[in-house]
């Protein structure tokens, strides 16, 4: 299906188009001034503007319009001067056209309209009747007009030669003027069609294009072809009545509506006519109420009566233009129109949507049902995505960088609409940047992003919606030019002085601000009424100064109102897969794959017969191929290409999702070794452009959290020291997941990376909750120069977790968010990844469940008590925890569309502080600190409200009932350990230890629980390689366990060890020998003193602030996840790092390199005990690589002991 | 432990060593030598000879050249066969590589179809896969694919894609655990020996009691001359699994959980 497009008018008489590959309008960002009606066709859009003149918008193609304009030089032999230009006085002009009749002089040819340009200057024909002639390409003859050759023979008494010119029509994709013929056009038109290429199709690109004017009369254009797309004159034709619309089809079909009601046919439309001959009327389909609008394609009519009723004409064809019968539809429209393939589009009457007539085929032509088309508008996109951000406390990727930035996109894409041509454009752009870039702390924002400019634009908007309430008025009055209208603007503007905001740049914005003026009176009139309540609403919201700000940001979707439409130029047909339809996201498709997993999840994949079936194919294979293999193969391996449409969230600013073109291109590389490029179209200032990536440079495919998108990131190394992805959005969850497998499978296969995971892997979880998996090299852990953690390559493994430990023997344990433990079974796959991708067995069936929380925030007044009002500067009464998002129970989605809710809002009386017996939490002021009673100094009240979502998928992993835990740590044993049971602690949800027993390679879930008793709760814990147990309790202290053996798994007693002083920590991490814990303000810290006869260490250092979680190895390797990593391009929140210069003289290590990120919630690297690959430098080194032999240095002298026995 | 992704890539990699020979009646200007390759089994001999066709013309005057054709010890292979089904059909015994005679003239109207262009085959491609998915799905999966994944399909195959062609596969072959199967197994069991070319019935992979068909009762309801009569059919299902490859000299042959459309049958659960 090739792409073309569909065109509309929104009320505000902005011009949208959407692809048939896109999934958002997109605005016409040339258009100097407002439309009001648009007919498009294949080749161009024509459109009616606000100043009443008709423009013509040609799509730029490879084929340009090129007119060749030829005169001819006509000369005569006489003795004296040879050829000259005196010609005899019957002879014809000098110059003149081929037949000699018309004077032609080269200067007569103009320029038919400013949208042409020549291509060049005159030069003279040197080709006669196709045969080169001799210089100057005269051609001679007796006499005129005579046979000429190209030969000058002795009787040749005269000569012409032909000039040749071309002209070249230049105003591609933009909206030109067609010139006025004033004298011949006293009013000004108000409708407008174009149909008729499927007559006849010579010349090339010849159109029928009607108008109407508003005095009712009707026009034809004539002459409209390829190379002349403006056509020459209008044409009047006349009329039984007096018109108000008209529509023309694609082939001989004409119909327009009356003043009065009825309809009137065009007869005698043919090929030699295209104009027709004569009109039949034909009464409107209800009988006391007249028809209103009508729209005919190939072979059907649609109509429209006053009471926006639906009718469909029976019985139109090309021998019965008239039809036989009306038949009334369902829905109630205001316009619609009729586009190729006879499909059929409208404007609901009731919501002002564009909707679409699904189900329209040949023998169908009525079609079945309406459907709404509820693709977001380009502008409204960069809304929503923003809106991404509002899950912050559900966990968003890049929460910090997006946060930042789409704060001022807003500001920034309106200062890209005012710039028109490319130039200013770029200049719009870096302008911004300044201050766009400096704002990437998230505490930052208040302070840095422009607050005058926010409130700016709004305001801007609002008073054009004040402007326009009145609007109506005016311009009916006449139709003035919209530069007057907008000075207009701004004196009544300033005169109501209700935003007292400097209007400067809304004055060079002007043209494209939503202005009342250019729509129909009718339609201004139904409008009327819903502008004044947005004008209240706005007036109301611009008392406030930075939360209006914000709820400009996150207005997301304000729906477009839509005045016309017109599919003249798209070309769909019933079987079109559109994905205009698809914003409402479901899960089904998920459910469905889950199902589908089963086909490979059988246990016949083990039988006897399955293996025989292989072997004998081996045989076969053995039999047939193996001795033959020098052979030629009969199909060469070429490059294999996978296209699609995607959204990409570009890179430049302002940042928004833009439709592109995706592309995968794989091929053999040198090796045999599979490769492939991704590449990513796109159009920047209407020039095509792309962007690539190097399959074995992506380094992970990341699923990204998002309410109303399927969007997924791609890293290489590059992206990922930016700290910026290439961010893709598909237009469904499948087509998404389609995307997803098959890029995995290639960067596996570009890797050569097959299978499950090896048991040294280091496994990963994001704040989505997804699993990823990286084999570490030989090198990652090396002295002096380890593998760059941005380089590692990390591939997703189903299922759905909250985080996961493991142990080089590869038992992997994992914990989802509800609590629900989970064991790893050596599969690999799962979710979306299917068939190839997946193992077939070992993949079970997942769920996972959490809560999403919202505010409710209240105020104390002296009148009512706590209400719901609040002051103007408050948070939003429903809200996020931060406060500054709105979350109401109504709009809060769940985090992503792979959820769905469980359960109803509930309040939630378990938040830290306590609350009362209603929920609430108390306080003098928002934001402040909470508590669960009231005071005399409590002004403000909130309580939580919690709503469970669940999510279902396949992994490989499978529950271990009935214990929900909080964390667990497995014994990191080396690789080469034959430790028959492995020991694993685990924290309950409720805080007590638990030791599994039974857990074996064999048996990786083990067999059952040992509880350990403790004094108070405790929420971490952590196994070394010599079995020294830590813990982390509740209140922020660790402890020891004494005496844990294989022979006494469980140990004896704990011995106290106080926190760092006014610190609490959080978790904790022992590796060989090193042990580090994570505070709760973000610190981490190292036991120092840690000896094999005193292993409870003697004092904590500190390492580093910012660290979320940390993971210590059985190498003693320090891995972490970071708060906040800068990047080139932008911060990153929840970043994988990894420590540098850790050795066993020196288990602190030297600094760190940072890995994937952000969006990271969790990393284990307790699997990977691969020694590094010693490199000896130098002989300075050597003394310290060969002390790092010995596994447990004494080093440290210093006991200042203050470990305590419990 | 093996995949299923072991058989599928086996199925789909499987290749016959042939050597193509010019006839002998066949006008050349110089002799002819002859030409080695290694068919793909799932592929149509039409679509991998290029390479073929283009090694004889080199010696072939223009004018003496027609439509080429195949045959095979007097007989004329049909293109639109699968390679795999061919080969098991007609040459089994062979010594390998298999010897294929290449045609230029006298084309067998009444044996073979033409076959114009490679259009010819992808029609026909893609109407045993739309035929199979009828069985399958009532249709309802190919036609709820693209045109593009229709392509992707038949570039998979022509250009020997594994991935690309199971990536659009995969959907062809999936069914939702409620229903247990696919409505109907598609299959035919080609045959040399009788008027009818090929065997092709309904039936269900699940029989009315519930219990789960599998290859062995297949044949036995459609071909049942092609088990060994001697054993009872119940105890005998490696023998049933393993009959249509070790019994080749018989007439009949379907190539091991392989359809005409070169699409897999999932292996019947026993």
């Amino acid at each position: 299906m090739p792409v073309s497009l569909l065109w509309a008018v929104d009320v505000y008489g902005r011009v949208y188009s959407l692809s048939t590959a896109g999934q958002q309008w997109e605005q016409c960002h040339d258009t100097q001034m407002e439309f009001k009606r648009v007919a498009a066709a294949q080749q161009c859009c024509w459109g009616i503007a606000c100043d009443n003149n008709i423009y013509l918008n040609v799509h730029a193609s490879d084929l340009p319009v090129r007119y060749q304009e030829e005169t001819y030089e006509n000369q005569r032999w006489n003795p004296v001067d040879g050829f000259s230009e005196r010609l005899l006085p019957s002879d014809r002009w000098q110059w003149s056209d081929v037949t000699g009749l018309q004077h032609q002089p080269m200067d007569s040819f103009q320029l038919p309209s400013r949208s042409w340009e020549w291509e060049g200057d005159w030069y003279a024909d040197e080709n006669f009747e196709g045969e080169p002639t001799e210089k100057g390409g005269w051609s001679y003859a007796i006499d005129f007009p005579a046979t000429y050759t190209k030969d000058k023979k002795w009787n040749s008494c005269v000569r012409r030669r032909r000039w040749l010119r071309y002209r070249r029509y230049k105003a591609m994709d933009t909206w030109a003027k067609i010139p006025s013929q004033q004298s011949s056009l006293p009013d000004p038109f108000s409708d407008i069609s174009c149909g008729g290429w499927e007559i006849n199709e010579e010349p090339r690109g010849r159109l029928s294009l009607w108008a109407v004017s508003l005095q009712g009369k009707v026009w034809f254009r004539e002459g409209i072809y390829h190379h002349n797309p403006e056509g020459c004159l209008w044409e009047e034709v006349p009329l039984p009545g007096e018109v108000v619309q008209i529509s023309c089809g694609p082939e001989d079909l004409v119909w327009a509506v009356l003043w009065e009601g009825q309809l009137i046919v065009r007869e005698g439309v043919g090929r030699d006519c295209p104009k027709g001959t004569s009109w039949t009327v034909v009464d409107s389909p209800s009988p006391g109420v007249g028809a209103i609008h009508v729209a005919v394609g190939n072979n059907v009519v649609w109509a429209l009566t006053k009471d926006n009723k639906v009718w469909f004409r029976r019985g139109v064809n090309s021998h019965n233009p008239c039809g036989s019968g009306w038949l009334n539809m369902v829905g109630e429209m205001i316009m619609v129109n009729v586009g190729l393939n006879d499909q059929v589009f409208a404007i609901s009457c009731e919501d002002r949507a564009v909707y679409f007539r699904q189900g329209v085929t040949s023998s169908e032509l009525s079609g079945k049902t309406w459907k709404a088309i509820t693709v977001p508008r380009d502008r409204d996109r960069s809304h929503s995505s923003a809106s991404t951000n509002s899950l912050q406390s559900a966990g968003c990727y890049f929460c910090g960088e997006v946060r930042a930035q789409s704060v001022v996109s807003d500001v920034e894409s309106d200062t890209e609409k005012v710039s028109t041509d490319g130039a200013s454009c770029l200049v719009a752009f870096t302008s911004p940047e300044s201050f766009a870039d400096a704002p990437t702390d998230l505490s930052d924002q208040p302070d840095e992003t422009p607050k005058p400019r926010i409130p700016k634009v709004t305001s801007d908007s609002f008073i054009s919606e004040l402007v326009s309430d009145r609007g109506p008025g005016k311009t009916a009055a006449g139709s003035a030019a919209p530069a007057v209208l907008e000075e207009e603007t701004c004196i009544s503007a300033e005169g109501d002085s209700c935003a007292g905001v400097a209007l400067s740049p809304s004055q060079s914005g002007g043209p494209l601000d939503p202005q009342w003026s250019n729509v129909d009176l009718e339609e201004a009139q139904a409008q009327t009424g819903a502008v004044l309540d947005t004008a209240e609403t706005s007036s109301l919201s611009s008392v406030a100064t930075y939360t209006l700000a914000i709820e400009d940001q996150y207005v997301v979707d304000e729906h477009p109102l839509w005045a016309w439409v017109s599919g003249g130029g798209c070309s769909v047909d019933s079987h079109s897969q559109l994905s205009w339809f698809n914003c409402s996201l479901n899960t089904s498709s998920l459910i469905q794959s889950v199902q589908s997993m089963s086909l490979s999840v059988t246990p016949a994949q083990t039988a006897a017969w399955r293996k025989q079936i292989f072997e004998q194919l081996s045989e076969r294979t053995r039999r047939e191929i193996d001795n033959f293999r020098h052979f030629e193969q009969a199909i060469e391996q070429s490059v294999w290409v996978k296209k699609g449409t995607m959204q990409w969230w570009r890179d430049w600013k302002p940042h928004k999702w833009i439709d592109v073109h995706f592309a995968l291109e794989q091929f053999s590389g040198p090796e045999g070794n599979k490769d492939g490029i991704l590449f990513i179209y796109y159009n920047f200032c209407e020039e095509k452009k792309y962007l690539h990536a190097f399959v074995n440079e992506v380094t992970i495919l990341v699923p990204v959290l998002s309410d109303s998108k399927h969007t997924f990131a791609i890293y290489t190394p590059e992206r990922t020291k930016q700290r910026w992805p290439i961010r893709l959005a598909a237009a469904t969850e499948l087509e998404m997941h389609d995307w997803l497998a098959l890029l995995s499978m290639s960067c596996c296969d570009s890797r050569g990376i097959h299978g499950p995971p090896s048991k040294q892997a280091i496994w990963s979880i994001t704040c989505k909750g997804d699993i990823f998996v990286s084999e570490p090299s030989p090198s990652l852990e090396a002295m002096p120069y380890p593998t760059p953690c941005d380089q590692m390559f990390w591939r997703q493994v189903g299922g759905h977790l909250r985080m996961v430990e493991c142990n080089s023997v590869g038992i992997v344990w994992g914990i989802g968010y509800d609590h629900t433990a989970w064991v790893y079974t050596g599969g690999y796959g799962g979710g979306f990844f299917q068939g190839l991708a997946s193992s077939t067995d070992n993949i079970y069936t997942q769920s996972d469940v959490k809560s999403v929380y919202i505010y409710e925030n209240q105020r104390w007044n002296p009148v009512t008590g706590y209400t719901n009002r609040g002051l103007p500067t408050d948070r939003y009464m429903w809200s996020d925890a931060s406060g500054l998002q709105e979350c109401s129970k109504t709009n809060t989605k769940p985090p992503s569309p792979q959820w769905t809710w469980v359960s109803d809002w509930a309040i939630d009386y378990s938040v830290s502080g306590g609350t009362d017996r209603e929920g609430w939490q108390y306080a003098a002021d928002f934001p402040a600190s909470y508590h669960g009673y009231k005071t005399m100094k409590d002004f403000v009240r909130r309580r939580r409200w919690a709503r469970k979502c669940k999510l279902t998928t396949t992994g490989p992993w499978q529950e271990i009932p009935p214990i929900p835990l909080s964390d667990v740590t497995i014994l990191p044993c080396a690789a080469q350990s034959n430790v028959d049971v492995v020991p694993l602690w685990a924290i309950s949800n409720k805080g007590d230890v638990l030791c599994r027993l039974g857990v074996t390679t064999l048996t990786p879930a083990g067999s059952s629980w040992l509880h350990v008793g403790t004094d108070q709760p405790f929420k971490s814990i952590s196994i070394g390689a010599a079995s020294q147990v830590w813990a982390i309790a509740k209140d922020g202290s660790a402890f020891y366990r004494g005496s844990v053996s294989s022979q006494s798994p469980a140990g004896d007693s704990w011995y106290h060890i106080p926190s760092p002083s006014k610190q609490k920590l959080k978790q904790v991490s022992v590796g060989r020998t090193s042990l580090y814990a994570v505070d709760e303000n973000g610190n981490l810290w190292y036991r120092q003193g840690q000896t094999p006869r005193y292993p409870q260490g003697s004092s904590w250092e500190h390492i580093s602030n910012n660290v979320r979680k940390v993971s210590v190895g059985p190498l003693d390797q320090v891995w972490i996840i970071a708060d906040k990593v800068q990047g080139s391009h932008s911060l990153s929140c929840g970043t994988v790092c990894h420590r540098l210069g850790v050795q066993p003289m020196e288990p602190k290590g030297q600094s760190w390199d940072y890995g994937i990120g952000g969006g990271w919630d969790h990393i284990t690297v307790r699997g990977n005990s691969i020694e590094p690959l010693r490199v000896h430098l130098s002989p300075q080194t050597d003394p310290s690589t060969q002390v790092s032999r010995s596994p447990l240095p004494v080093r440290n002298t210093e006991f200042n002991s203050n470990a305590v026995g419990s | 432990m093996a995949d299923d992704k072991d058989v599928l890539r086996d199925v789909w990699f499987g290749r016959i060593p042939t050597c193509f020979t010019l006839n002998q009646d066949e006008v050349t200007e110089r002799e002819a030598e002859p030409y080695y390759l290694l068919l793909p089994r799932v592929s149509y001999l039409t679509l991998v000879t290029d390479k073929v066709k283009k090694h004889f013309l080199k010696v072939m005057k223009a004018e003496d050249v027609e439509e080429m054709w195949f045959e095979y010890e007097g007989t004329p292979l049909k293109w639109h066969y699968p390679i795999g089904v061919l080969f098991d059909l007609h040459a089994s015994n062979t010594v390998l590589p298999w010897s294929i005679t290449v045609h230029f003239k006298n084309f067998p109207d009444r044996d073979l179809l033409h076959c114009p262009s490679s259009s010819v085959i992808e029609a026909h491609f893609m109407s045993s896969i739309k035929e199979a998915d009828a069985l399958k799905h009532k249709s309802q999966v190919v036609n709820d694919m693209q045109k593009k994944d229709h392509k992707q399909l038949w570039m998979g195959l022509q250009n020997d894609k594994f991935d690309q062609f199971w990536a659009m596969n995969r959907k062809l072959m999936e069914y939702s655990t409620e229903d247990g199967g696919f409505r109907y197994i598609p299959f035919r069991i080609y045959q040399t020996m009788s008027d009818r070319p090929f065997i092709q019935k309904l039936f269900r992979p699940v029989s009315p009691e519930g219990n789960v068909h599998t290859l062995g009762d297949l044949l036995k309801e459609m071909y049942p001359t092609a088990l060994p009569n001697d054993e009872p059919l119940a105890g005998t299902l490696d023998q049933l699994k393993s009959s249509p490859t070790t019994t080749t000299t018989t007439t009949t042959t379907t190539p091991p959980c392989m359809s005409d459309t070169g699409a897999l049958i999932p292996p019947p659960t026993p």
